[in-house]
């Protein structure tokens, strides 16, 4: 179990690097994340988009961060994930995720560390830069 | 340019029920392993009343209602040039297979950069559950490229 006391600022969260995305995952989470946006799925559409190709949907790779923290601490002790989308994933990229603990605080009785998160490609490049905020015994 | 005359708009409610093979799918379209998120004794024996929907769920609850969607074809914007540019969530309490969620999206801002280039649409969705119980706040930036 994380405890509050034992953490400190500066200190890094275990990384979670992904398998790389498939069109195949592009077209589950259309369905299950209710996403039907054709850039997501149809290559033509995309490029008539202005785009360079299929991108996965931003909420994927924000998904992989919100596993990152469930990884490390149970869900119900999340209290708060947000994130700028700032980089396109792409079908065959492998994306890692990272936190890094930002800051401790106590508020309305609860011991709170906040954390900054980062989802990177394979070449290092930010998709994501978000914060999150768990609850800590 | 979007209408900026809609900041402030409050859409109607809506309701989404969290069926356990939703949560399943969702949880496998995202690589997610813990059994918590598939298996009912798995999730019970984690203290949940039921299988746990993953942090991000709830934006796929609010696009299952067609919310966003719904405002980019009301302003007439071509979903391909829609793009997500930010999204936050803040979790009050938890969210499990069995729930039913009412929803309220409010539209709290509209903006743009680059001389009009980049529009954002922001909007906010209140979610409770059917005891009552404030679930989850969710804010939600769509920018627009024109």
């Amino acid at each position: 179990m994380v405890a509050f006391e034992e953490i400190k600022v500066g200190d890094t969260i275990p990384p979670l690097t992904k398998p790389a995305i498939t069109h195949l995952q592009l077209a589950l989470y259309a369905g299950a994340g209710a996403d039907h946006n054709p850039i997501h799925v149809d290559e033509q559409a995309a490029k008539a988009g202005g785009l360079p190709g299929i991108i996965a949907h931003g909420m994927l790779p924000l998904g992989f961060l919100g596993q990152l923290l469930t990884l490390w601490v149970p869900q119900s002790q999340l209290r708060s994930l947000s994130t700028r989308f700032v980089g396109m994933a792409f079908p065959g990229d492998v994306i890692t995720c990272s936190g890094r603990i930002a800051g401790k605080r106590e508020h309305a009785g609860e011991k709170l560390v906040d954390i900054d998160i980062a989802a990177q490609n394979q070449k290092g490049e930010n998709l994501q830069l978000g914060k999150a905020t768990v609850a800590l015994a | 340019m979007i209408d900026k005359t809609i900041i402030g708009k409050q859409y109607p409610a809506f309701t989404v029920e969290v069926e356990k093979r939703w949560v399943r799918s969702f949880a496998e379209a995202i690589g997610e392993t813990n059994p918590v998120y598939f298996d009912e004794s798995a999730a019970k024996s984690a203290g949940y009343r039921s299988l746990p929907t993953p942090p991000t769920f709830p934006f796929a609850m609010i696009m299952d209602a067609n919310q966003s969607f719904m405002i980019l074809d009301e302003l007439g914007i071509d979903k391909r040039r829609a793009m997500h540019g930010e999204q936050s969530f803040d979790y009050h309490t938890d969210l499990c297979a069995g729930d039913v969620v009412t929803g309220q999206q409010k539209v709290v801002d509209i903006y743009d950069k680059k001389n009009g280039a980049l529009e954002f649409l922001v909007t906010e969705t209140r979610l409770e559950n059917q005891r009552g119980e404030h679930v989850c706040d969710l804010r939600t930036t769509v920018v627009v490229r024109n």
